[in-house]
């Protein structure tokens, strides 16, 4: 890898920054826990780099490591993404539609 | 090179992935989209996995023994992962974040070191940079592994959620943090296999020094910190393995990551550094207990019947819930307790301050998970605005996030912290465990207050002497 390259990734790693930030920047605080949890699941995407490593692993020392590089990163990807969807599942579970038909028969409440 | 045109493909397969990843945090930021941004990560995660079984950088076409391992230990991986994720209790919520938070800078480490281990193999030194790439990946994994498990473990009540605090600790981080330094620069002069053991020891170690003496009431910040860093980690990893994708997803996710920590610690009216370096907890336990003026001082404490007639009657009630309320599992008795009174034609809703439960918005997916609707559910700003107007504030379980200390007593560590006003209503009913004081350590003058009635006991306990009571009321 030549110096270009090294730069030429250094250029996505500094518009990343501006991406990540920009992104998250009107979140209501409700959707706070929701969120970090969504992002500790996309940072699971590094079992593609612990694919990669393990498919380059010579010998037993490194097929050790990588052979728990990949466990621990399913852990994160697939628990991550599994528990955020379970979170947002009940917040989508009860919001307008059924609150207001529920409301309907309770009358002057408001 | 087998055949620049799959790699290309594969580069391709990845771009669209970054830009799924990039859509669902999008998503993630509007509670309409939030469940469907979820899925769309998942989705362009599924692709990148599966592309890179394809990917000639993973030379898995001629490396069976090695595809066959991989895919055990993503199954294994998958079968252990799936029930936890479905089975945990919505309060154990934050410690399973901060574990799969763990696991994930526990990879990148792995990695960092197995291509170090790679690059010690050839003849052929690689570059400065390359090395030190990896050691950063490296450094940067091992911290956020070992301070997800320390935060996990207080969480988990596994050990005290309470500061640990020794003589000098500032100056033993400090200089661990420097030994650190000077092992990676060795490290990366070097080569040296046995001196990037040391650093990932020595990495290790300053995980755990450094969440030790972070509270309880503080470790939802630290787990988003945690989450920040496991993302810079696996950018780390990118940089050391060529790969796109896991810079911008890491890049992604390290930098909403500080931006959500600064917004949690700013919830809680404290800067990140004194979040991070006061261990505020022990300092004020300390005053705390020269305060036992305290105790002294009367209260009012009620019985459910009292309280029940007094909810019963009243025109429009605030529930404030909070920690208690949460560790009691009591959210299903707290709606059924305000269906109730709805059905008499009180207005019920519920102020939610923005760190009430463990984390940030966690209060929200314990009431969403008891089938509260959304419109009932006031942030703190809009609650005050309207708690004049309030009968009764029904505080189940919180404490700090009352305290008008915050408001009132400069002096106080609290002091400059957003809280929901409850003070202002007509009546306040604390229902509590006892009188000890909140996370912060330090009296409440609310619960001395002349028009404050206190009811002592487990949340869910005193919520449901309260369902029966406003029943027979």
């Amino acid at each position: 890898m030549s110096t270009t390259g090294i730069l030429e990734f250094l250029t996505i790693f500094v518009l990343a920054i501006f991406v990540g930030n920009e992104v998250v920047a009107r979140v209501p605080s409700i959707l706070h826990t929701p969120l970090m949890s969504g992002s500790n699941a996309i940072h699971g995407i590094v079992l593609v780099g612990a694919m990669i490593v393990m498919g380059t692993a010579n010998g037993t020392g490194q097929l050790i490591l990588g052979f728990f590089g990949v466990l621990l990163a399913t852990l994160n990807i697939v628990g991550g993404f599994t528990v955020t969807d379970r979170m947002l599942e009940m917040f989508k579970a009860k919001p307008a539609d059924k609150a207001s038909a529920g409301e309907g028969s309770k009358g002057g409440g408001h | 090179m087998h055949g620049p045109t799959l790699t290309n493909w594969i580069d391709l397969i990845y771009l669209v992935t970054a830009v799924g990843f990039i859509l669902a945090l999008k998503g993630l930021s509007s509670p309409k989209q939030a469940r469907n941004g979820n899925i769309l990560a998942a989705v362009a995660a599924t692709i990148a996995v599966v592309a890179t079984f394809f990917n000639p950088d993973a030379q898995f076409h001629h490396k069976t023994t090695n595809l066959i391992l991989t895919l055990v230990a993503m199954v294994l991986g998958a079968v252990i992962a799936v029930p936890v994720a479905r089975k945990v209790k919505m309060t154990a919520m934050p410690q399973l974040v901060a574990i799969f938070n763990g696991v994930g800078g526990g990879a990148a480490a792995l990695i960092s070191i197995t291509v170090f281990l790679q690059h010690s193999q050839l003849s052929a030194k690689p570059a400065v940079y390359v090395i030190a790439e990896g050691i950063i990946g490296l450094l940067i994994g091992c911290v956020s592994f070992s301070g997800s498990a320390i935060a996990f473990a207080k969480l988990q009540e596994l050990m005290t959620g309470r500061p640990i605090t020794y003589p000098g600790q500032q100056v033993i981080n400090a200089l661990v943090g420097l030994a650190i330094a000077v092992m990676a620069v060795l490290t990366v002069l070097t080569g040296s296999v046995t001196l990037m053991v040391i650093t990932v020891a020595l990495s290790l170690v300053l995980g755990i020094i450094f969440v030790l003496p972070i509270g309880g009431a503080d470790v939802p910040v630290l787990i988003s910190l945690l989450n920040s860093f496991t993302g810079l980690a696996v950018a780390a990893s990118g940089f050391t393995l060529n790969n796109n994708l896991l810079i911008i997803a890491g890049t992604l996710v390290g930098a909403s990551g500080i931006m959500l920590t600064q917004m949690m610690s700013k919830a809680m009216g404290r800067s990140l550094a004194n979040v991070l370096f006061s261990a505020f907890g022990s300092v004020v336990t300390a005053g705390g207990g020269a305060d036992g003026t305290g105790e002294t001082r009367t209260v009012k404490s009620g019985t459910p019947e009292d309280i029940g007639v007094l909810l019963a009657y009243a025109r429009k009630v605030v529930i404030v819930p909070g920690y208690g309320l949460a560790v009691a599992q009591a959210q299903h008795t707290a709606r059924e307790l305000a269906d109730m009174l709805m059905e008499r034609g009180v207005e019920v809703f519920y102020a939610i301050h923005p760190v009430a439960g463990r984390m940030p918005g966690h209060m929200n997916v314990l009431l969403a998970e008891a089938n509260v609707p959304y419109d009932e559910l006031k942030e703190m700003d809009d609650a005050n605005a309207v708690m004049s107007t309030v009968d009764v504030a029904l505080v189940v379980g919180a404490n700090d996030t009352v305290n008008p200390a915050a408001k009132n007593t400069p002096g106080s560590p609290i002091f400059g912290m957003p809280i929901i006003n409850a003070d202002e209503a007509e009546h306040v009913v604390f229902l509590k465990r006892s009188m000890r004081p909140g996370f912060a350590g330090i009296d409440n003058d609310l619960l001395f207050n002349e028009k404050t009635t206190l009811l002592f006991g487990d949340a869910k306990d005193t919520l449901t002497k309260l369902v029966s009571s406003v029943n027979d009321a």
